[in-house]
């Protein structure tokens, strides 16, 4: 068989799959976004922009997305980083596969009874009774910011912590004796050797925390309270409740258009921070 | 052993020293009480078979490991509680070790970079460039790590050690990953360099010919311990211990009584009543020991030729027989000795003829052949 043969009969069953399940529905919603609402809700045909107009109704929704989902991928690295070297590296491998089963321990339930445990840990007989204790009183969590961001860097630090882990683990040992043979002190030796090298673990995760968060609605509306909603949020209430497909589909768009921009630019990052051949990441 | 460390006096010749040096890790015990100087200048190698303990002798030096026991001396300071990174050694890894997220000329400027206060940036540039033309990679400083041969990556991480110019080069058996072609080149590649530099090299490897081929001095481990130091020459001709005889060369190895001694000579009676004469251990007083002989140092003679005087002679049968160009090698049951191995010339081969498989002979064993091992192991 030749080799173009080869890849087209590879390539046949995604390719099909990603026409059938992503580009058709991103075309129906193209469409829909330039139509109306009807009367009775859902979608009237039409070609008009008066959607994309009425975005900034929805300004909040991207404002808390935008800054969330950053700032979520940020703080669930920095928990992570930490976490996935100390598996890596430190524990002896006698604890190893049990301390990484632990971390993918909370994924045996479902996210919805887990972030209701946060509503109760966050709430008024939560961690603000322990505060009061030691005389901070009248805290509140629930319903703020904070609690979306709790929940969502608890949500997602596995899927941080493990490509990272990967990365770690695979690092070999040997270069960092190098590095101490050419005068290197350990802490260095991380700056210049385990960081760059652990750098595809640490964007794969990033990668795929961000896009995940960028879309995430069940966290903010359980531990937002309805006060800080994403665009998703945003899009069950126009899909689901005020039937507005027409500016719901002109949302959803918008979100598209928003992801495809910040990935895009944090890939030509990438690209200008190291293009090492071994980098495996989502681009 | 404490006293030995504690009245030890560092020898003012010697760039690096072993004193005691012990190691264990748990129940292993990889290094056993290592005394070893190491001379300023001199080639010299660690051989033995796979885990003698080499490496981490190796390691010992570089600051990898410290010592369970005893202590580890750089220029006569104990550097012990000296971190791998403040020890004026370099060392090429077994793998080479390469950053492969740096170029070649990163890769070989990185000693450079880390020293503090910072070397100019015009100064590592002039350093990296002489070191990759050192070692004939001149122009190969862009390239990527991964774009490099085998051979040349070995070339890379010798420029990165040497760019720094250490007290001691330490290089784990640096050519194992290479074909026996390129090995050989490598070797007397590595040997100018030694010379040319001027510079201390620590060896460790599990080849003997490669570690008779390059040393100035060779070290041969087993089991953790030192079995005996000495020039290439010296260990070929009078190895202590059949360990010794047997690693570096073939030797044949039988058990005599002596039964007088003078003069450097030992007169010794094998175990099949044969009396023979061969080079003593001065100041050994042991009535049975071992005894080696060298393949070559022995001769055949068909059962019915004379002897020339002084020479003892062994009834035996020839078992194989090999050509092998410059030499042919004989094996054979000798009466009372079990299996002896003769080489024989091909000069003496074509000039006395050879002997077929099956035939009856005399093996030659000329006064003064062989040797009594001084250490039974
Ligand atoms: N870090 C270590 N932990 C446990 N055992 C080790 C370690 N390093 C070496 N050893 C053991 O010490 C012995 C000597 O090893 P090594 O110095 O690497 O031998 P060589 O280099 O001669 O092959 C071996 O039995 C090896 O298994
Ligand atoms: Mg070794």
């Amino acid at each position: 068989m030749t080799q173009s043969r080869a890849r087209a009969l590879l390539l046949t069953p995604a390719g099909l799959w990603y026409a059938a399940m992503l580009l058709l529905p991103l075309a129906v919603v193209l469409i829909f976004s330039f139509g109306e609402r009807s009367a009775i809700g859902g979608y009237a045909p039409g070609f008009t922009f008066e959607q994309y107009a009425n975005l900034p109704a929805r300004f909040a929704a991207f404002r808390n997305t935008l800054t969330l989902a950053p700032v979520g991928t940020l703080a669930a690295l920095l928990i992570a980083y930490p976490l996935a070297y100390f598996l890596a590296v430190k524990v002896s491998p006698k604890w190893k596969t049990m301390l990484l089963v632990l971390v993918i321990v909370p994924f045996w339930t479902s996210i919805l009874i887990r972030s209701y445990a946060w509503i109760f840990l966050l709430g008024g007989k939560g961690i603000p009774a322990l505060l009061e204790v030691i005389g901070l009183d009248d805290v509140r969590l629930l319903n703020t910011p904070f609690a979306v961001l709790v929940g969502i860097v608890y949500g997602y630090l596995p899927l941080m912590v493990f490509p990272i882990y990967v990365a770690l683990e695979k690092l070999d040992k040997r270069l960092l004796e190098a590095a101490a043979d050419l005068g290197t002190p350990p802490w260095r030796a991380f700056l210049q050797i385990t960081l760059p090298l652990s750098m595809p673990g640490v964007l794969t995760g990033s990668m795929l925390v961000f896009i995940l968060l960028m879309g995430e609605f069940l966290i903010p509306a359980i531990l937002g309270g309805g006060k800080v909603f994403f665009v998703g949020n945003a899009l069950v209430d126009l899909f689901l409740q005020s039937r507005n497909w027409a500016f719901g589909s002109a949302v959803a768009v918008a979100l598209v258009v928003v992801m495809l921009i910040t990935v895009g630019i944090y890939t030509r990052l990438v690209k200008r921070f190291g293009a090492s051949r071994d980098d495996v990441g989502l681009m | 052993m404490t006293d030995a460390t504690t009245t030890h006096v560092p020898a003012p010749e010697a760039v690096a020293e072993f004193v005691g040096a012990t190691k264990r890790f748990g129940d292993v015990l990889a290094a056993d009480r290592i005394d070893l100087r190491i001379r300023r200048g001199e080639f010299l190698s660690f051989l033995g078979p796979s885990g003698c303990g080499k490496t981490t002798a190796l390691r010992m030096l570089a600051g990898f490991e410290s010592p369970t026991e005893g202590e580890v001396l750089i220029d006569g300071r104990d550097v012990s509680a000296v971190p791998a990174h403040k020890r004026p050694v370099n060392m090429v890894f077994q793998h080479y070790a390469l950053f492969p997220h740096m170029t070649v000329a990163q890769n070989v400027g990185y000693g450079l970079r880390q020293r503090r206060p910072r070397l100019p940036k015009r100064e590592i540039e002039l350093k990296v460039a002489k070191a990759l033309a050192t070692v004939r990679l001149a122009d190969f400083g862009p390239r990527r790590i991964w774009e490099m041969s085998g051979g040349q990556q070995q070339r890379v991480a010798l420029a990165r050690a040497i760019v720094n110019e250490p007290k001691i080069l330490l290089l784990d058996e640096p050519m194992a990953a290479l074909d026996a072609k390129l090995r050989g080149e490598m070797q007397r590649e590595l040997l100018e360099l030694q010379r040319s530099l001027g510079i201390t090299f620590v060896l460790v490897t599990h080849d003997q010919e490669e570690a008779l081929a390059m040393s100035d001095r060779i070290c041969i481990m087993g089991k953790g311990r030192i079995a005996q130091v000495g020039t290439p020459q010296e260990l070929y001709d009078r190895p202590r211990s059949r360990y010794v005889a047997d690693f570096v060369g073939k030797a044949n190895i039988v058990s005599g009584q002596i039964t007088g001694r003078q003069g450097g000579l030992a007169q010794a009676v094998l175990g099949n009543g044969v009396k023979v004469v061969l080079r003593d251990e001065p100041g050994d007083d042991r009535t049975t020991t071992e005894i080696a002989v060298r393949p070559e140092a022995l001769g055949l003679a068909a059962r019915d030729s004379a002897v020339p005087a002084g020479t003892a002679v062994v009834p035996a049968r020839v078992t194989h027989r090999t050509f092998l160009g410059d030499h042919t090698e004989y094996l054979l049951a000798a009466d009372g000795l079990g299996q002896m191995q003769v080489n024989v010339p091909r000069q003496a081969e074509r000039a006395l003829g050879g002997h077929d498989v099956g035939a009856l002979v005399h093996v030659l064993w000329p006064e003064g052949t062989g040797l009594v091992l001084a250490v039974d192991d």
